[in-house]
């Protein structure tokens, strides 16, 4: 019973249950717009569509609960299907090597990202802005300002494409499918004994090194984290729609905002990975509905602000008490 | 109180320091191009660039001190060119009601930021980039293209120089003289320092912690609002699309550049000013060398990184006790 | 409260004056100095400019029609005598707004490619340019240090932003070189020479147009946008409500992309999940294939589509058959300012307001312009007018 409850806690207390309820709101509001949305073909694209985001969402998971901010995953994500469309070069043999060199390239910015922060003690906010500046400048030099090459058919079918014919809902897109896993995956990760030291370093890092943590390497790890889920959602938005010159572009700040709706506490200690899913998820959804209400497109970011501010403030409510009853059980937020 | 400002004064020369190496090192770069960085022309430029950064980043140092962040700025100072040029509409008798009506706008909106942070306990990260969202809707909403006309007077602000010090970079400077005795001889400065080095600590030792935070995030808003006054007494004209431009970005790299922590309760505006003199710089530089602008994406990124890994590297042991190494979290 | 006001201005004859009654930002501004300005806080319509844009299309410009870049839509001719200079070698700055886009990145090498030849023909000594990435502000300064430094013989500017750049270019004028505007205008006269095709009120009823005659009454249409408040896109809207509101065609709606293909896709997507789409009309052809990708992915036929004459939509478009036309803003007006800026300091007349062609690519040329830029990159503009320079293929190719 007490587990139980504790359990029930940890999905909906401490302010991560507001994203679920947010979640279901905007899509009571989606069915109520448009009742065919639920049917399969429909969320089926609506999922394949917010993958990407609910992957970035993932890895952005871990380097904030860490206790940073990655703020260069949309510029990676942007080079890696630049990089993609330069080196493929619409060669169907080429995809498999490119593949494997971009997630080479995905692991080094995270381990650069890691190092500089750790190591040289930059603040993440300057490291992951200089490597935003750095990679967003680098792409474009190297392809002489806008993106060459094509993609492959091959390198497309992840985003694109899925298991077609399936009853009710016409296809599953591969998309869902690397979505759940790598959503498994994170769950996963975060109950092993990294997934701990990972919390405990966000939450109190003295304390944790104190206890005998690699504060340092924990850290650098959740960077590398978020440089392989910036690959593999370039691997899925690529695929999805091809190269563009603006691929990419601000996705740092929706996949913060996604993730701190998700409950996820901006310096770290506090939140879980489902939640930060599920915030991208609600994110995702919003847009749709606005889509669905044929809100003036102008107006949508000021909607959009006010129910983020709005949803955060609730969700601190919500923390402040529960806090007060269990504050001895859990270290207290510095 | 005496060993913070002793620190602070020895880190800042230090960043002077870098200021006169970057200066030295871009000046040798020029002349091996053939150029001179010190001709009348250049260093026209750079004054001119470090006026409007420099607005927005002595704002950012306050909030950043206390352990805050603004990342609406750059729409509060799009909307205050509007605010002022539809204001001023051509008359140089509505100067006086623009510059006012731009204050308070801006004002407002850095209360709404501060009651938000303070009352609400939301992140300022996740506040503020609300409130930018906010005000770009309404930006994108009411006006579909520059509007407004700002008088001959008023565009003086924007183009006038004394020999070859620009009006704008003498306010700018003054801004951030006043901010620096601010900080260093009020009563709510010294308590920005208290607030941002440790919340809980101030609040037990009786500082009246949301009023320094609402104070430093109205005077960040009328700091964006004397942004968004030149930026229309540059433009003639008021325009939504200013916001497009980071601005905010630069401000806070500025900030972190002058040896101010994101972490807060460490720096102040006086190495604000030389972080934003040290990018001023750095883009004169990159101008008269003729640098790729894509190229200049990549240096700026490298420099803003390297500058921080060096301070760091001086601040390790005072970093090393901070009892969390993460941005500002509003704590409940 | 945007879409009832726009359907305010449509509808009633008097739109213009009406909703800019409603408007309380800016009631009082002034619409006497009517040059290029944009009007103030409100629609992007301004009924003269529209009809003789429109107009422009089908006059026939002066000059050689296999150099569209030096031709002229009924040019008035001034006299440049006064900047003659001796000696050649002349020093031509070029303020650049930024090379944010590939419609800019192809133009910009375009015009370095034709610098490169009037070098070697001892026309032009230095060429310097500036970047402001599309910052107003810094743009400002870089046209202020060019025109501090005193060693330009002549000035390129490439306004970020119509309005924003007055001030500073009415500075540049008044410090007596010959100053040469290209693309986007600027609120004043005072440029030696303003060059530019014909406009986005052009370009916006090409495509509209296209859509009208080409599908049935009572169609549905889904425009798709860049970004709001940038006067050369507000005009092709502005010009396409205009002819969609006189057609019995039905607008699903207006939408912002940001030239993003993931968004593209993804909003076309949700409205093909709504109900059909028969035609869409881009305001720029970046990520039109990603239009194109989403009815193919949802299992849907073709709609008629006004894209852009960039090379990846064209080579779609060729090999769907679709039915569709390649709207342009002439990307080889790149090469004729800097020519200009030497016919300037020759003291030759250029005209004072340099309108040049801009024509449409339509199904019967398509095969020859895919032809003709075979080896370009996807990103690449079909007219960018640069296959006679002693770059071609290689500059444009390998960038």
């Amino acid at each position: 019973m007490q587990r139980l409850r504790s359990a029930a806690a940890a999905l909906f207390g401490g302010g991560t249950g507001t994203v679920f309820a947010l979640l279901i709101v905007i899509l009571a509001g989606i069915f109520a717009m448009n009742p065919g949305f639920f049917e399969g073909p429909s969320l089926m694209a609506f999922l394949k569509q917010a993958a990407p985001l609910v992957i970035l969402a993932a890895g952005q998971y871990f380097v904030i609960v860490s206790g940073n901010f990655d703020l260069s995953v949309g510029a990676l994500v942007g080079a890696q299907v630049v990089i993609a469309a330069r080196l493929i070069d619409g060669e169907e043999s080429r995809t498999v090597p490119v593949l494997l060199v971009m997630l080479a390239f995905g692991l080094t910015v995270g381990l650069v990202n890691g190092l500089i922060t750790t190591v040289l003690k930059v603040q993440s906010f300057i490291t992951t802005l200089g490597m935003l500046l750095v990679l967003y400048g680098a792409i474009r030099l190297w392809t002489g300002g806008a993106p060459t090459g094509a993609l492959s058919e091959a390198f497309r079918k992840v985003g694109r494409h899925g298991i077609d014919d399936v009853p009710l809902v016409g296809q599953i897109p591969w998309a869902l499918l690397v979505m759940l896993a790598v959503g498994a995956g994170a769950i996963l990760l975060m109950r092993t004994r990294f997934g701990r030291i990972v919390m405990a370093t966000g939450d109190n890092d003295l304390a944790a090194a104190l206890s005998g943590a690699r504060v340092a390497t924990v850290r650098t790890a959740a960077f590398v984290l978020s440089g392989l889920s910036a690959t593999i959602a370039g691997v899925l938005i690529g695929g999805f729609a091809g190269v563009s010159a603006q691929v990419g572009e601000g996705l740092e700040f929706t996949v913060i905002t996604e993730v701190v709706l998700g409950g996820v506490a901006l310096g770290g200690g506090r939140g879980t990975a489902l939640a930060a899913m599920a915030g991208a998820l609600a994110i995702e959804a919003l847009f749709t509905l606005f889509n669905q209400m044929a809100l003036p497109a102008t107006l949508r970011p000021t909607v959009q602000g006010a129910i983020i501010i709005a949803a955060v403030a609730y969700a601190a409510r919500q923390r402040t008490r529960p806090a007060a009853v269990t504050a001895p059980a859990t270290v207290s937020p510095s | 109180m005496r060993t913070l400002n002793t620190t602070a004064l020895s880190s800042t020369a230090m960043i002077y320091l870098a200021l006169a190496g970057v200066l030295a090192v871009g000046g040798a770069a020029v002349a091996l191009d053939g150029g001179n960085l010190f001709a009348t022309a250049n260093l026209v430029d750079m004054l001119t660039r470090t006026s409007l950064t420099g607005f927005l980043a002595i704002g950012m140092t306050l909030v950043i001190l206390c352990r805050s962040l603004d990342l609406s700025v750059g729409y509060t100072a799009a909307l205050s060119s509007l605010v002022a040029a539809t204001t001023m509409d051509g008359q140089a008798a509505n100067i006086p009601l623009a510059i006012g009506a731009v204050l308070l706008v801006a004002g407002l909106i850095g209360a709404a930021n501060g009651a938000i942070i303070a009352f609400l306990k939301v992140n300022p990260f996740i506040a503020t980039l609300g409130t930018g969202l906010i005000i770009k809707g309404y930006l994108d909403t009411e006006y579909k293209g520059p509007a407004g006309d700002v008088p001959a007077a008023f565009q003086q602000f924007g183009y006038t120089r004394i020999a070859f010090v620009p009006v704008s970079a003498l306010v700018m400077l003054a801004v951030a003289g006043a901010a620096i005795w601010y900080l260093r001889s009020t009563r709510t400065g010294h308590h920005m320092y208290a607030v941002g080095g440790d919340i809980d600590v101030a609040r037990m030792s009786g500082i009246r912690t949301t009023r320094v935070l609402l104070t430093a995030h109205v005077l960040c808003g009328m700091a964006a609002g004397v942004a968004g006054l030149l930026l229309a007494a540059r433009f003639g004209t008021g325009s939504a699309e200013a916001y497009t431009n980071l601005y905010e970005l630069d401000a806070i790299a500025a900030v972190v550049l002058g040896g101010t922590l994101l972490l807060g309760g460490k720096g102040g505006v006086a190495g604000t000013v030389a972080g934003v003199a040290i990018l001023a710089v750095l883009d004169t530089v990159f101008n008269v060398m003729q640098i790729d602008p894509f190229a200049k994406d990549v240096l700026r990124g490298v420099v803003i990184i390297a500058a921080v890994a060096l301070y760091a590297r001086r601040q390790l042991d005072r970093t090393a006790r901070r009892p969390r190494f993460a941005i500002s979290e509003g704590r409940a | 409260m945007q879409t009832t006001r726009l359907a305010f201005a449509s509808a009633a004859a008097l739109g213009l004056l009406l909703a800019t009654g409603c408007t309380t930002d800016a009631p009082t501004e002034s619409q006497d100095d009517a040059t290029s300005g944009a009007p103030s806080g409100d629609e992007w319509f301004v009924q003269a400019e529209y009809d003789e844009q429109l107009a422009q299309r089908d006059i026939e410009p002066e000059g050689d029609p296999s150099q569209p870049w030096l031709q002229a839509i009924e040019p008035e001719w001034i006299d440049t005598s006064q900047y003659a200079r001796e000696g050649g070698d002349a020093t031509v700055c070029f303020s650049n707004a930024s090379v944010s886009n590939p419609w800019r990145v192809t133009g910009w090498i375009t015009m370095q490619e034709q610098v490169k030849v009037l070098q070697e023909a001892g026309e032009i000594g230095e060429f310097r340019h500036s970047d402001a990435g599309d910052d107003d502000d810094q743009q400002i300064s870089d046209i202020q240090a060019f025109v501090d430094s005193g060693e330009c013989d002549a000035l390129i500017i490439s306004p970020s932003t119509t309005a924003t750049l007055t001030p500073a270019v009415e500075t540049a004028c008044a410090s007596g070189i010959p100053v040469i505007v290209f693309d986007r205008g600027v609120n004043t006269d005072c440029a030696t020479t303003f060059i530019h095709p014909i406009g986005g009120y052009a370009y916006g009823a090409d495509a509209a147009e296209f859509l009208v005659e080409n599908l049935e009454p009572g169609s549905t249409v889904l425009a798709l946008r860049i970004l709001p408040g940038v006067d050369v896109l507000e005009h092709r809207w502005a010009a396409a409500q205009e002819i969609f509101g006189d057609s019995e065609l039905e607008i699903l709606g207006n939408e912002f992309t940001g030239g993003d293909a993931a968004e593209i896709k993804n909003i076309v997507t949700q409205y093909l999940q709504r109900g059909d789409v028969d035609g869409i009309w881009m305001d720029a052809g970046d990520g039109a294939v990603a239009a194109i990708e989403a009815f193919e992915d949802a299992g849907k036929p073709y709609p008629v589509m006004a894209g852009e004459d960039e090379l990846s939509f064209m080579r779609k478009w060729e090999e769907t058959g679709m039915t569709a036309i390649a709207p342009v803003y002439s990307n080889f007006q790149w090469r004729t300012p800097v020519l200009a800026a030497t016919m300037i300091l020759n003291g030759e007349q250029v005209p004072a307001e340099w309108v040049l062609p801009q024509d449409p690519i339509t199904e019967a040329e398509l095969a020859d312009y895919l032809e003709r830029n075979a080896d370009m990159p996807s990103l690449h503009y079909a007219k960018f007018g640069g296959e006679d320079l002693p770059g071609f293929p290689d500059a444009w190719r390998d960038r």
